[in-house]
């Protein structure tokens, strides 16, 4: 049984005044097999944030239904976490802070909840900032921050929604390594929203193609590279390979949409 | 000069401290030098003598206590029912469509004007003096605190749910600490308020307080006993002020900007 599954989830956006209603999402159907990464790529306004809040709880669909673990989702939940493109650290608590959130919610006991946050922050690269506010750190670390936010709660999947469009080329590729890297340690459902096809390709263990908007799923790759995957496997003869499909499949649907 | 360039602590202070030597100075001509009658304008240094002797012969320290006494009074009064109503409201829409139009139109009641009938309602004493700050400031504090609180971002609220919280959570955990910088700077600003509806209440129908003092002055045509009044209303209020500012960014330190 698969971990997640989206059975036929639609959206339409009701009409506000004199604006006719969109339909941000055709009726989509996918499943995701428990500690599969799957990267999400389309072109930009295709419903791909709308299906990931769907997913998370944060949005109702207008149709269709998302069960995890044969449970269906009716709100937003601890067992989804959830990584924003948006700097979303509460800027009052300081990154320790932000990081158990989610554990003092459930009621975790103080010490037990900052030993769990202290390796978290570790296992980001945060050592010796536990103690810093927000404001004082690169995007880059907040978006870290943010994702050993959602990690130290343990969740069943984990949902990012291009978690590294803001940043600069060089921290992107550093910042996709890491969550790679505690993905291949940690073993965790993932799902990845993104535009960028190398990103796409790298992380996944499966590439799900989205069509220009309305969205709807046009192609759904299986990634065969090995791993632990280097960077140095973004010039292999295989990745570039894909790279070019993908590419190719994205530029119809970029074209289309003009 | 570059727009927006900071000057140092040091120069800024320096600055603040030239004005007012400037100020005291354009004052001393005008009065000392007689472009002014004495019957409308004192000089600083009558001004300073009436003062001294308001304060040892007349006893105006007592004054001065009973106004403070009254500001924080109804201002602590104020603030004690606005925040929670304020809060709700903020982030409970229901209730906010249920009192946000009658708040907006009791906001623009002018406190002053309600004097008299408070007068006529609750006499001449303490209580009609808290109630005309209290009336002054509530209606301020709830419309204002209700703004700050549901101003929050959107994707702060959406990260914790995701995180777990629950609705209860949602508004102790975000919508207060959020607004928290913003709720202290709007107390700030409507205590500054509270201090001209203190002055005016005492103004009318009142035996004791800086008000007070300053009717009787007047009566007497004693502009320097006036004028001091005037400025240890400012002085209070500048050091309140100072003090807010200064607790703020201790309770604060991450909002700073
Ligand atoms: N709350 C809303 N009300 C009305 N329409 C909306 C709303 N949210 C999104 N939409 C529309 O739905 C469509 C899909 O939006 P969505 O944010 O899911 O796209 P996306 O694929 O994430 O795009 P991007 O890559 O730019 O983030 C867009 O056309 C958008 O205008
Ligand atoms: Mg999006």
């Amino acid at each position: 049984m698969s971990k997640l599954s989206i059975k036929a989830v639609g959206k339409l956006f009701p009409a506000r005044g004199a604006a006719e209603p969109t339909r941000a999402l055709t009726p989509t159907t996918l499943a995701i097999a428990d500690n599969d990464f799957i990267t999400i790529l389309g072109p930009s306004g295709c419903g791909k944030s709308t299906l990931l809040r769907i997913v998370a709880g944060l949005e109702t669909a207008s149709e269709g239904r998302v069960l995890l673990d044969g449970q269906p989702v009716t709100g937003p939940g601890a067992d989804r976490g959830m990584v924003f493109q948006s700097y979303t650290l509460f800027p009052w608590l300081t990154i320790i802070e932000n990081i158990a959130f989610g554990l003092r919610e459930r009621g975790v006991s103080e010490r037990e909840r900052l030993d769990i946050a202290r390796s978290w922050a570790e296992r980001v690269g945060l050592k010796g900032f536990e103690n810093h506010f927000p404001k004082q750190l690169s995007g880059g670390m907040q978006q870290r921050t943010a994702i050993a936010r959602a990690l130290a709660n343990d969740p069943k999947i984990l949902l990012l929604d291009e978690p590294f469009g803001a940043l600069d080329n060089q921290t992107r590729a550093l910042m996709q390594e890491m969550l790679l890297g505690i993905w291949e340690r940690e073993q965790k459902t993932v799902m990845f929203v993104t535009h960028d096809v190398e990103e796409a390709i790298f992380m996944a263990s499966r590439v799900v193609v989205m069509s220009a908007r309305p969205g709807r799923i046009k192609a759904d790759i299986a990634v065969d590279l090995p791993h632990p995957r280097p960077y140095t496997i973004k010039t292999s003869a295989a990745f570039v390979a894909l790279k070019e499909r993908l590419v190719e499949e994205i530029r119809v649907e970029v074209v289309g949409a003009y | 000069m570059k727009p927006l360039q900071p000057v140092s602590a040091q120069a800024r202070i320096s600055y603040g401290i030239s004005f007012f030597v400037l100020f005291v100075a354009a004052w001393a001509v005008a009065t000392l030098g007689g472009f002014v009658p004495k019957l409308f304008l004192a000089s600083p240094i009558t001004m300073v003598e009436e003062g001294w002797k308001l304060m040892t012969v007349h006893g105006f320290a007592f004054d001065i206590a009973i106004t403070i006494w009254r500001v924080v009074g109804g201002f602590v009064l104020a603030a004690a029912l606005a925040l929670p109503l304020g809060i709700m409201m903020g982030a409970y829409k229901p209730i906010e469509a249920f009192f946000e139009p009658f708040v907006s139109f009791a906001r623009y009641l002018p406190a002053s004007a309600f004097i008299p009938l408070l007068i006529l309602w609750a006499g001449i004493g303490e209580t009609q003096k808290l109630l005309v700050i209290f009336i002054g400031s509530f209606f301020q504090l709830v419309l204002m605190i209700a703004v700050a609180v549901g101003g929050v971002r959107r994707d702060l609220v959406d990260a914790a749910y995701t995180l777990g919280s629950s609705d209860r959570s949602v508004v102790t955990r975000v919508l207060l600490p959020n607004a928290a910088p913003d709720i202290a700077e709007i107390l700030r600003m409507v205590l500054g308020w509270a201090w001209t509806y203190v002055i005016v209440a005492e103004l009318i129908g009142s035996s004791s307080g800086i008000g007070h003092m300053i009717t009787d002055s007047q009566a007497l045509l004693n502009t320097g006993q006036i004028i001091f009044g005037i400025i240890i209303i400012g002085l209070i209020g500048l050091i309140s002020d100072f003090l807010f500012k200064w607790a703020n960014q201790h309770l604060f330190p991450w909002a700073a900007k």
